[in-house]
């Protein structure tokens, strides 16, 4: 075990969802963020990256909230969170700030920390010591923005080579949209429908038996629309397959521990 | 053409439910994007082709005034006329003047989009001139009294049975279902049109400050006899189409077709400069070239001036996985997918095309094909945050929005309310585990089920570990 | 009006007036030089490489080559070609090239010179440079060689030598502005492989409104 001194220190960035909807996801990543030598702190003065207010035109709102966070993140040598979507967020600060106001130079910095959890481990770390395994097909959704804005491709799939009895199949158009779009899904409810009806063909299609991602939003949608349609295709966040971390239930499935969380 | 981009959502809906025109629109995707994909895998160049052709655009628009007196000089001192048009208006009226002088009847076509977009065709058939539209797409869609859903491919929401119909119907033959038949039966009528025309009317891809030089670039060549047969060649384009030098045409050249129609070239590539010399034996007699700005000017400087870097490829929308289910005539103006989402709001005004720029996941897909590396989502985000100081935005997304940012800038309350939700989520899933109905939320429930939240909040539990 | 607004816009956008002399006198530089942008080393290869190239590329258009060893050839060429297809008459541009040839010797094919007409089947003119890089021809517009040759006919033959083949289309620019001593002709034409059209159903059919086949006579003067 490295001292504590030189381990990296990371402010772990939850997001909403992973707050509201499956907190599993955001203990796998402070479990990987530890095996691969970081302390990780959670600031609970972070809410929301801003997104909803930034895609909506509320330039005012997304200000507010991006010095929230980061203050919320000051002093943290890197910043984390298992989304490709609210992490691409914080790289979007910058752009709010002119570049006179000392906001702009900290939005920067935050944006020089600021990485999504496989590029992260990948790209930062070299780490790729994952010692889960899983009995499964997976095939893997590339959520938009990490794709785009982070560049993250290969980190989730090198990653996943080395859970050991998971084998990958790629689906069709791995890297179209699957429809959800933040506000999009509900403003645009048959549009979104239709990109994910596509989606959830191309999953079928490619024979597996789970589908993993690394966007809860992603995948709220496309389970949705799996369970809809009466799938059995298991869905969870990478994260809970790299940390070993699957012993929940997958997305959208049923028996939860009601009783006992209430 | 009518402006129905109001009506964005319901036309969507109808085209999502059209069995034939998604059956058209399956056609998109094996076609440009695959071809597209294939084209750039053998032009091993092909993005630093585009990072010049950014910084190009971007040092054309510094001096646009420059470039476009050059040409400007240029083409007259070939003997030809530029003509200058603020609006749609100017740019009928001077066509329409054009079109008088030489006492014509009938003119024939190129395809153009900035002819659609000042509606030239409906204006001259007003004042008692007839177009006749050449190429293909454009023809079949004049004979159906209907316009263009798509940039470069006007009739891809069409299948082969209503080219059929509309044959049979106009032409008067036997019906035939096979697309040779049917191209070589518009050939035949096209021909008599192009030898009667007295005035030929194309677009233009670039204008080249240089020579005076504007170019077409087809497939099918019938830009190339509607400019070569009649007496008068009118050019219709707009301003930002001014590149420097010849070469500098080349590199966009390069790009344009690869990105289009994933070919390496188009078949026919032609510049036109002044009209017919003293000794040659055809050619048009007069040239004339409409600059069209149509508030183009107005993005100079402003947010939304890298689009006019556009060169009008398609790429965007071929891509567009929203374009792909709902067809361009969706957006109910002349110009669809991501590129129309940023121009259309522009040239129709926010308050008609609202709609548009928020039809978009910001998935990103048109940026990454985008030949000259428009930041479309963030433009069309730039038409949000206008729509939103405006107060244009529908009041119950004001509303939902402001009450959840009150929230969000409260983090411990924030807490409360997510936890809030987190339980009412759980409630109602029972031991489904997933909501097959939530109030407000029906846009979402109505067509898939909402997973619910796998227990208390992340940061409750996370509370009462370091406890 | 429209032009004063127009320009007054834009200046106002670029936050200035009028440019200055300076700026005018880049312009007019960059103008003047003719600067190549990124050429693609595809583009960029010795001679006989750009001719297989410019073949390969012609032929994947499909355009059809008929190579020939000297120019000679030409009308026997052009005979045997037509008279396959029983075509009987070539409209020809009067390129001192072509008629310096030697058509008595073909007397199944009728040659007139004469400008593109509606129902001509067949044509024949030169090209001044061919385009390796995507086996294009360029030809422009002369008293000798109306345009409208290249458009009209079903089939559109051209003659196009090996030497005259360059890489890139930055050469065959240049080659233009010393073939025509700085002035432009009223119509360049580029042409890749002959007209077609994919607009119903993105289907693609050949021969839409241009000529049917482009045959390139190839000519390698090796001897
Ligand atoms: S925005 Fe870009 S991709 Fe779309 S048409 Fe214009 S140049 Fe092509």
């Amino acid at each position: 075990m490295q001292t504590s001194a030189k381990r990296h220190q990371v402010g772990l960035f939850v997001t909403c969802l992973v707050d509201m909807f499956r907190p599993s996801i955001g203990f796998a990543t402070i479990k990987l963020l530890e095996s691969a030598g970081c302390d990780v702190n959670v600031p609970s003065t972070q809410t929301c990256c801003g997104q909803p207010a930034f895609n909506s035109g509320d330039k005012a709102t997304s200000i507010d909230i991006a010095k929230q966070t980061i203050e919320a993140f000051d002093g943290f040598e890197y910043v984390v969170g298992p989304s490709g979507s609210c992490i691409s967020m914080l790289h979007h600060y910058p752009e709010l700030f002119a570049e006179s106001d000392p906001w702009h130079a900290r939005a920067t910095a935050l944006k020089g920390r600021a990485y999504e959890i496989t590029s992260f481990l990948t790209d930062v770390l070299n780490f790729d010591d994952i010692l889960a395994s899983y009995e499964g097909v997976a095939t893997y959704h590339d959520s938009c923005s990490g794709l785009r804005e982070l560049g993250v491709k290969q980190q989730p799939r090198t990653l996943l080579a080395k859970v050991a009895n998971l084998s990958l199949n790629e689906m069709e158009e791995s890297e179209t949209c699957c429809g959800f779009g933040g506000t999009f899904c509900v403003k645009y409810p048959d549009i979104s429908n239709r990109m994910v009806e596509n989606k959830s063909a191309n999953i079928d299609a490619s024979g597996a038996n789970t589908l993993l991602g690394g966007d809860l939003g992603c995948l709220l949608n496309m389970a949705g629309k799996l369970k809809r349609q009466g799938h059995a295709i298991e869905v969870r966040h990478i994260v809970e397959v790299l940390a070993g971390m699957t012993d929940e239930p997958a997305i959208g499935d049923a028996n939860y521990n009601l009783g006992k969380a209430v | 053409m009518q402006i129905e981009s109001p009506a964005f959502k319901e036309n969507a809906r109808i085209a999502l439910h059209d069995v034939d025109l998604q059956k058209a629109l399956g056609n998109l995707k094996a076609g440009f994007p695959t071809k597209r994909a294939a084209a750039i895998e053998r032009m091993p160049e092909f993005d630093s082709l585009r990072d010049e052709a950014m910084q190009l655009k971007n040092h054309i628009i510094e001096n646009l005034d420059l470039y476009l007196e050059q040409f400007e000089e240029n083409v007259t001192k070939q003997g030809g006329h530029v003509h200058w048009a603020r609006t749609s208006d100017d740019a009928c009226k001077t066509i329409l003047d054009i079109c008088r002088q030489v006492g014509a009847k009938t003119v024939t076509k190129g395809k153009s989009m900035v002819s659609e977009e000042v509606n030239l065709n409906e204006y001259l058939e007003a004042n008692g001139v007839t177009p006749v539209e050449t190429d293909l797409g454009e023809y079949i869609l004049q004979l159906r009294g209907d316009h263009p859903s798509h940039i470069i491919a006007p009739a891809i929401h069409l299948n082969l049975e209503d080219v059929t119909e509309a044959f049979h119907e106009h032409h008067g033959r036997p019906r035939s279902s096979d697309p040779a038949v049917l191209m070589q039966e518009a050939r035949e009528m096209l021909r008599e049109k192009f030898v009667a025309a007295d005035v030929g009317i194309t677009g233009a891809n670039f204008c080249v400050a240089e020579t005076g030089s504007t170019i077409i670039v087809t497939n099918e060549g019938n830009g190339d006899l509607t400019q070569t047969l009649p007496k008068t060649h009118i050019v219709i384009t707009s301003i930002e189409k001014v590149v420097p030098t010849l070469e500098d045409m080349t590199l966009f050249q390069r790009l344009l077709a690869r990105s289009a129609t994933g070919q390496e070239f188009t078949v026919y590539n032609t510049l036109s400069t002044g009209p017919r010399r003293a000794d040659d034996q055809d050619g048009p007699e007069n040239f004339h070239v409409v600059l069209v700005d149509n508030g183009r000017s107005e993005m100079v400087g402003s947010e939304f001036q890298d689009m006019l870097r556009c060169i009008r490829c398609s790429a965007c929308m071929n891509h567009c996985p929203v374009y792909g289910s709902v067809g361009g005539h969706s957006y109910g103006w002349v110009y669809p997918g991501p590129m129309g989402s940023v121009l259309t709001p522009k040239m129709i005004g926010i308050e008609k095309a609202g709609l548009l720029p928020n039809a978009s996941t910001f998935c990103g897909k048109c940026e990454s094909v985008c030949p000259v590396r428009i930041p479309l989502p963030k433009l069309m985000r730039h038409w949000r945050e206008d729509e939103f100081s405006k107060h244009l935005s529908p009041k119950a997304a004001r509303w939902g929005l402001g009450g959840w940012a009150f929230f969000a800038k409260r983090p411990s309350l924030y807490r409360l309310l997510s936890k809030g939700a987190n339980r009412a989520l759980r409630l109602m899933a029972g031991k489904k585990g997933r909501v097959t109905k939530l109030p407000l939320a029906g846009g979402w429930t109505d067509w898939r089920d909402m997973p619910a939240p796998s227990g208390k909040t992340f940061m409750e539990q996370y509370k009462q570990q370091q406890r | 009006m429209s032009r004063a607004e127009i320009f007054s816009n834009i200046r106002r956008g670029l936050g200035r007036g009028e440019a200055s002399a300076e700026q005018k006198a880049a312009v007019k530089a960059r103008l003047d030089q003719h600067k190549a942008n990124l050429i693609p080393m595809r583009a960029q290869l010795p001679h006989h490489e750009q001719v297989a190239l410019f073949k390969e590329m012609a032929l994947e258009a499909a355009a059809e080559i008929i190579e020939l060893t000297d120019i000679h050839e030409v009308p026997a060429a052009c005979e045997a070609w037509l008279a396959n297809r029983e075509i009987n008459e070539l409209i020809a541009a009067s390129d001192s090239q072509i008629t310096a040839l030697d058509w008595q010797s073909t007397p199944r094919i009728q040659l007139n010179h004469r400008v593109g007409k509606v129902g001509d089947i067949a044509s024949l003119t030169t090209s001044f440079a061919g385009i390796a890089e995507t086996g294009t021809l360029m030809l422009y517009s002369r008293q000798e060689s109306p345009t409208t040759l290249n458009f009209l006919p079903d089939v559109h033959m051209v003659i196009l030598h090996e030497k005259d083949i360059v890489g890139p289309y930055e050469d065959a620019w240049q080659k233009l502005r010393s073939s025509t001593a700085g002035t432009m002709p009223r119509t360049v034409n580029m042409i890749t492989g002959p007209s077609r059209s994919a607009d119903i159903e993105q289907r693609l059919q050949m021969g839409a409104h241009g000529p049917k086949e482009l045959v390139i006579l190839l000519i390698s003067d090796s001897q």
